[in-house]
């Protein structure tokens, strides 16, 4: 643990001061603003993967292999599709953000509620829904972004659909505050995940209002999915890379460990990979696919070990 | 006191608790026995409040299990389903002590610990405790759940088939200390058993359910008998009496 | 009971390849042909643009369908189609190296190596398939979607770092507003491939039922498999070379016309050559009309539309295959 985190700040400052020429005021908050942004959505992907991961207790499903970044694409462009780019251009981006959160919680909710409320709970069934699930979001919010007049989509764009290489630096105020009162309030839930862990019946039987429990936990991986969606983009494979090394790495099931060891992971994942990439390598933007690529492969290893079981 | 009351629940328009009624005095242990798809396994689980019941209700000393507060039931009741399978890679001793969970809500106590201890050396998994529980056979890792729900320390026990799994030692040894825990520490304990012998050898009372009823309930006495058992099981079975306890043939 | 539903079909394309002859940005229809005689110009947008566009839809739609439907029959599973196992991102990355390394190849040897690409990319997911211990029904779509999203980043990374994200745009996304004469005509290819599974359908159907089956019936199970899968990795790579990629085609139009038809290759295989061809037609059109005169690319329209049926065929089946 304690290396993990010394290994997070290496990379922070790493990506703070390497092969950085000029003007050095200049460089120094214009790279802060980038590594807080990085922080925050590894830390918001990390702990929303690890709780998800725990209240439906399976290890490869993530919310982001479930198309909730591509839900909030989707309702992002329905927003902009129905009031028109113009309005949207003139809101306040943080009420605009609150707006796509409550609306996404509605719809995660009964898209789980759809998925996990039924009878068969297989979850072959569950993950290949959710994968096609986020396709079909992904296009029809394609569809959608072509029916807008390609001129104004221009422009929205570059305000609207966030990428590891332009982070939206408006909303990480707001981002921050966001992700810190939800890990706050996941700090003081840390010995009911725990039990939430060994599964709905045990979960009953000592005591824990399951129930009520999963879908407020749900509810704070929406929005911890949101946030980081509204930041970068969506990202579907990251959560099943850091949490599946957090596990591997911290054989524990306590959260109190889990949780801040996957979000270190994160952090050195993201920054680190973004210093190696940008200022060793100097390849910029292609970090979101060697994350795909990586989680990608970590996924066909788990499914070959069977642990999908 | 544990009162069931007109307890029914279908799945799907079939009936699998059809108005089940039972009166469960304090202290104790009773058997629960039956054909296979005689509602044993539902009726605990509603008793567990695992599935609601569609009509009817439980009450422990008068408080309807279903509306109590969650945590403030653990304290009092604990449950132990069939086919324990947890995702999560626990070791036996952290298993343990999520018994104590309803009690200290995460924030082991130096009390809880001796509760932990003395559940695992009750089952004799003290060479165990650090063990993974995937890393276990499947009795012991039934054991290590028996500790959980000995942990939990609470008045009422109820347990779905805990011999699954165990050898001869191992199921007769859990029976034994069922029965010392009711005799020595008051405890009320329901337990669906297959084995019928068990039940006679161990129980205080054996209840028999058919096709959702409760079609008898007494000491073990009345319910070993050749007519009710054969009909019951809708085999041929006779019971004899070797060296003392009532033993049934099939 | 075949033979009508394959006439309907049969119509419903014609009927379609008309309305898509009609439709477009330039100044031309067919009544004006009828009663102004011939004028060069608009002969001229029908042979040039019109005419090979929707030839190219046909051909594509066709060829997209029998390569799902041979899929399916020979990895046993109803979710398998190119672009779940794989096949269409191995032949993006071969046209890839392709651009990057020898630039001038004519279209041909770009697609042969395409195709040899989609055949290592299939060849690959059996192999992985062979591994997984559960093979769940569901699984073995899982598995290839992620898969190709491997081999799809691998190429991203690559056109990135040799700046061809634009130009790889235009083979992963389908789009037929760029089909001229001249540039689709390797798409007659897969008329070649149809009559081919039509001929080898009863082997298909065989080494589909399993090796013993197969081996049991004195068929050399090894070699359908492969010249199967060689049908289905030059298909894709015609279709991936000339116009991109559709995805769900092959996965939709052989489930819906195994509902109808149940599941014997030699009768079903003409409804899913015209359906495919159908099915590609309507969302072509669709997409050419909804934002006249500009258009969406048919990639878009049959995601929409491919995801819906696919979760609903995943739905449907919920208690039979989960």
């Amino acid at each position: 643990m304690t290396a993990l985190g010394a290994l997070s700040l290496v990379a922070a400052a790493l990506f703070m001061t390497l092969e950085a020429r000029g003007n050095w005021s200049f460089v120094l908050p214009f790279r802060a603003t980038k590594l807080a942004g990085l922080v925050l959505v590894a830390v918001a992907v990390a702990v929303a993967t690890v709780v998800f991961q725990t209240i439906t207790r399976n290890r490869i499903l993530t919310p982001g292999i479930m198309g909730f970044g591509a839900l909030y694409v989707l309702i992002q462009t329905v927003l902009v599709f129905g009031l028109g780019s113009a309005r949207v251009a003139g809101i306040d981006p943080r009420a605009l953000f609150a707006a796509e959160v409550a609306l996404m919680l509605v719809f995660a909710g009964l898209l789980f509620r759809a998925l996990f409320g039924g009878s068969t709970r297989s979850l072959h069934l569950l993950l290949l829904v959710g994968i096609v699930c986020g396709t079909l979001f992904a296009s029809i919010a394609g569809l959608l972004q072509r029916l807008i007049d390609p001129g104004e989509f221009l422009i929205l764009q570059d305000r609207l659909f966030a990428s590891f290489n332009g982070i939206d630096d408006t909303l990480l105020g707001t981002a921050a505050i966001v992700v810190a009162a939800v890990c706050a309030v996941l700090w003081r839930w840390l010995p009911v995940l725990d039990v939430l862990a060994l599964g709905r019946e045990h979960a009953i039987a000592l005591g824990v209002a399951q129930d009520r429990m999963v879908a407020l936990a749900l509810g704070l991986v929406t929005i911890l999915v949101a946030v980081s969606t509204a930041l970068v983009g969506p990202i579907a494979f990251l959560g099943l890379l850091v949490a599946n090394l957090a596990y591997m790495l911290l054989p524990t099931a306590r959260h109190a460990v889990l949780l801040p060891g996957a979000a270190l992971i994160a952090v050195i994942c993201l920054v680190g990979g973004q210093t190696l990439l940008e200022r060793v390598l100097s390849y910029d933007t292609v970090l979101a696919v060697v994350i795909e690529f990586a989680g990608g492969l970590v996924f066909l290893l788990l499914v070959i070990k069977g642990a999908t079981r | 006191m544990i009162a069931i009351e007109s307890l029914c629940k279908s799945y799907d328009g079939t009936p699998v608790l059809d108005g089940v009624d039972l009166i469960l005095p304090q202290g104790g242990v009773t058997a629960v026995i039956g054909p296979n798809g005689a509602g044993k396994s539902t009726l605990l689980s509603v008793m567990g409040r695992m599935i609601r019941a569609d009509a009817g209700r439980v009450t422990l000393d008068g408080r309807d299990l279903a509306t109590a507060p969650g945590s403030e039931v653990a304290r009092r009741l604990a449950v132990l389903r069939q086919d324990n399978q947890p995702s999560a890679r626990l070791t036996v001793q952290d298993l343990v002590t999520f018994g104590r969970y309803p009690h200290s809500h995460g924030r082991t106590t130096a009390q809880d610990r001796v509760h932990v201890a003395r559940a695992i050396a009750y089952l004799g998994l003290g060479d165990l405790a650090d063990r993974f529980l995937d890393e276990l056979s499947g009795g012991q890792r039934q054991r290590a759940f028996i500790a959980m729900v000995l942990a939990q320390d609470t008045d009422v026990i109820l347990l779905d088939e805990p011999l699954n799994n165990l050898d001869m030692r191992h199921a007769v040894g859990i029976m034994a200390l069922l029965r010392d825990a009711a005799r020595d520490l008051g405890k009320t304990i329901l337990v669906v058993l297959h084995d019928i012998n068990m039940a006679a050898a161990y129980c205080d009372r054996i209840v028999v359910m058919q096709d959702g009823r409760l079609i008898h309930h007494g000491p073990p006495e009345e319910i070993m008998t050749d007519a009710l058992l054969s009909r019951v099981y809708a085999t041929p079975v006779t019971v004899h009496r070797v060296a003392g306890r009532l033993v049934a043939l099939y | 009971m075949s033979t009508p539903v394959t006439l309907w079909t049969a119509m419903a394309v014609l009927v379609l390849s008309c309305i898509s002859l009609c439709i477009g940005a330039g100044t031309f229809d067919l009544q004006a042909l009828w009663t102004d005689g011939w004028h060069a110009s608009e002969v001229e947008v029908l042979l040039v643009s019109r005419l090979p566009r929707t030839l190219a839809l046909i051909l594509a739609g066709a060829g997209l369908a029998i390569t799902g439907l041979i899929l399916q029959i020979l990895v046993r599973n109803r979710f398998v189609e190119p672009s779940t196992v794989g096949t269409t991102e191995s032949a993006s990355l071969g046209v890839l190296l392709v651009v990057l390394l020898a630039p001038g190849m004519p279209v041909v040897g770009r697609m042969l190596v395409a195709a040899t690409f989609a055949l290592a990319g299939t060849g690959l997911f059996l192999l992985i398939l062979r591994t997984v211990p559960l093979r769940s029904v569901l699984m073995v779509p899982l598995v290839g979607i992620v898969l190709s999203g491997v081999i799809g980043a691998v190429t991203t990374f690559l056109a990135f770092r040799f700046d061809l994200l634009q130009s790889i745009g235009a083979w992963t996304m389908g789009d037929f507003s760029v089909v001229l004469r001249g540039r689709y005509e390797l798409l007659w290819i897969v008329l070649a491939a149809v009559a081919m599974a039509y001929a080898m359908a009863d082997r298909l159907t065989v080494a589909g039922m399993g090796h013993d089956f197969a081996t049991n019936l004195g068929l050399n199970h090894r070699s359908v498999m492969t010249l199967g899968l060689v049908i289905v990795a030059i298909v894709s790579a015609a279709v991936v070379v000339t116009v991109g990629t559709i995805p769900f085609l092959g996965l939709v139009v052989p489930n819906v016309v195994s509902l109808a038809l149940g599941d014997n290759m030699r009768r079903s295989l003409p409804v899913v050559v015209l359906g495919g061809a159908a099915l590609v037609l309507v969302c072509d059109i669709m997409g050419r009309i909804v934002i006249h005169p500009y258009e969406i690319p048919i990639g878009t329209t049959m995601g929409v539309l491919g995801s819906a049926l696919f979760l609903w065929l995943l739905l449907r089946g919920r208690s039979r295959v989960a």
